[in-house]
């Protein structure tokens, strides 16, 4: 063990958990002021019940020994995950390491769905999602599965996490439907400096993302920090042109998406690519994705908040950049497609669209069979109230008038004599 | 002239616009407002404090409008504005005693016609 890996490791954890409620905010700011605190909850709720499922099974599906498919059941309940060494740091360390990604690729798809699911069902379908997709797919990759033996490159979640959260997000989204709302009328953000404030919550956290899964402080770590923080800047420059070109006014939504975009694009790359290599990919990754969002709002799919375009298409371009871009020099492992390996440009698109296929078919599985045992979807007077108050009984800005305080009731039924005084006091007609 | 005063939900109010703009009402106010009109009271919990919400938000719409188009407006905030559960709103009609336009100092009848509509009258 060293003890240097071990601190990065638990810095990069705590930097990785934070990009989870740093969504909530991200996602919370692009929606009406009557959902926000509902789309927040989304992503907080995954802190607890994707942790916990985690920890319990989750990891043991995704990292015990198994098949190709699937790790076994030898770590459930964290069965022998010890202080004992796993590579250079503690087992147990990473494991928690890996469990703040599972928590924040399940609340990832919330961004599809939002406005409109029930809150328990969505909170049975994140659990279970990440048990039965998350796992198994980051087994594949980083579990010594079947993608790892073909060699795909995914450093940090390319596939494992925004592929998989994209395809997700695209079934559950069309599964669940439209809002009552979506295209009759304008449904606008309620805090754009909510979502600019996630967004740079997202970029600082993502520094454990991408440079924690070199998986200790060494020169892959440097390599990855580099291009976690020039490939977004590159996506932000290029972002920015293009609003210009396109209506000539830049846009700070824009601004922030772009941020996520290049993020999701570097993370399967982070540590396969130059800091010249990654910032190629950053640029390059704005145009599909600008495109996807464009091309979205005028379908009827209500991906609400560009789950798809963002993840999907950006971890997509990501991963099969990385097939072209990575550099033996930099990563002692391989060469990409423009350094005299096209092969791999194939096997990095087979992970990708095993990858979209398993998770697709899976998630329209997952919310069919919570479908069929609770109503998925909020009742229309309730999406129209809004899912603040008709799921939490909370408002995100309550003004207080009006509101009359409940005070506890005293034990036992009310005196008989007390009931008839208040009948006759009467209420409101 | 009448003065149309709509009391009606947050989240109907495009579809009223909408069935205004159908009736050809060009002119209209609105505000945020809290009511109460007898619908279930919400109930939230902060933390162990709960509270009774005996107000809702509502938006309230004043439309000055000439005699004959009284009731094309009434009946296009009427279709639009229900769902059929308690807390749908009112609209009360109000007589009107004088009406000026600012811009023009236009009296009455005349100060309620949209510009339009004059022109070609």
């Amino acid at each position: 063990m060293i003890a240097a890996d071990t601190a990065w490791m638990l810095a990069s954890t705590a930097l990785v958990l934070l990009m989870t409620p740093a969504l909530g905010f991200f996602y919370g700011g692009l929606v009406r002021e009557k959902n926000s605190l509902n789309t927040i909850m989304m992503s907080v709720a995954a802190l607890g019940f994707v942790g916990i499922a985690w920890a319990l099974i989750g990891y043991s599906f995704a990292f015990a020994p198994g098949s190709g498919f699937l790790g076994g059941m030898s770590f459930a309940l964290l069965r022998g995950v010890g202080l004992d060494a796993q590579g250079t740091i503690p087992h147990l360390l990473f494991m928690s390491y890996q469990a703040t990604f599972a928590i924040i690729t399940a609340a990832l798809i919330s961004g599809a769905i939002v406005e409109r699911m029930r809150f328990g069902p969505y909170l049975a379908f994140i659990t279970l999602w990440s048990l039965f997709v998350y796992a198994p797919v980051a087994h594949w990759v980083w579990g010594g599965g079947w993608l790892a033996k073909l060699g795909a490159l995914d450093f940090a979640g390319g596939t494992v996490v925004h592929i998989n959260a994209g395809a997700a997000a695209l079934v559950a989204a069309t599964v669940l439907g439209p809002r009552k709302d979506y295209g009759r009328q304008a449904i606008l953000p309620h805090s754009v400096p909510f979502t600019v404030l996630g967004a740079g919550l997202l970029w600082f956290g993502w520094f454990g993302f991408n440079a924690g899964s070199a998986l200790g402080a060494n020169p892959s770590a440097a390599l990855a920090f580099t291009n976690t923080l020039f490939a977004p800047a590159a996506t932000l420059m290029v972002w920015t042109m293009m609003d210009l070109l396109r209506t000539g006014k830049v846009t700070a939504v824009g601004g922030a998406t772009a941020i996520v975009v290049g993020l999701v694009a570097v993370t399967p790359a982070a540590g396969f690519v130059g800091p010249l290599g990654g910032l190629a990919l950053g640029a390059l990754a704005a145009f599909p994705s600008y495109y996807a969002l464009l091309f979205r709002a005028r379908t009827r799919l209500d991906d609400s908040l560009d789950v798809v375009a963002a993840h999907g298409v950006g971890g997509t371009v990501g991963a099969l950049l990385t097939g072209v871009l990575a550099q033996k020099v930099w990563n002692t492992a391989t060469d990409g497609a423009l350094f005299g390996n096209p092969k791999q440009l194939g096997i990095q698109a087979a992970a990708v669209l095993a990858t979209i296929v398993y998770s697709a078919a899976l998630t329209w599985g997952l919310m069919k069979a919570i479908g069929a045992v609770a109503a998925l979807r909020a009742t229309a007077p309730d999406e129209g109230l809004g899912l603040d108050v008709s799921q939490h009984g909370e408002e995100a800005y309550a003004r207080g008038e009006g509101a009359i305080l409940i005070l506890d009731e005293p034990p036992g039924p009310p005196t008989p004599a007390a009931a008839p005084v208040l009948r006759a006091e009467g209420g409101r007609g | 002239m009448k003065l149309v005063v709509a009391i009606i939900r947050p989240d109907m109010l495009t579809s009223v616009l909408e069935s205004l703009f159908h009736t050809e009402v060009r002119g209209l106010t609105i505000s945020r407002v809290q009511g109460h009109g007898g619908e279930t009271e919400r109930v939230e919990t902060y933390r162990g404090t709960t509270v009774k919400m005996d107000l809702s938000e509502k938006v309230r719409l004043e439309i000055g409008v000439s005699d004959h188009f009284v009731t094309p407006t009434v009946e296009a905030i009427l279709s639009s504005a229900r769902t059929g559960s308690v807390g749908d709103g009112k609209v009360f009609v109000l007589p009107v005693e004088k009406v000026y336009r600012i811009r023009t100092g236009e009296v009455d009848q005349d100060a309620v016609t949209p510009v339009e509509a004059a022109a070609t009258a």
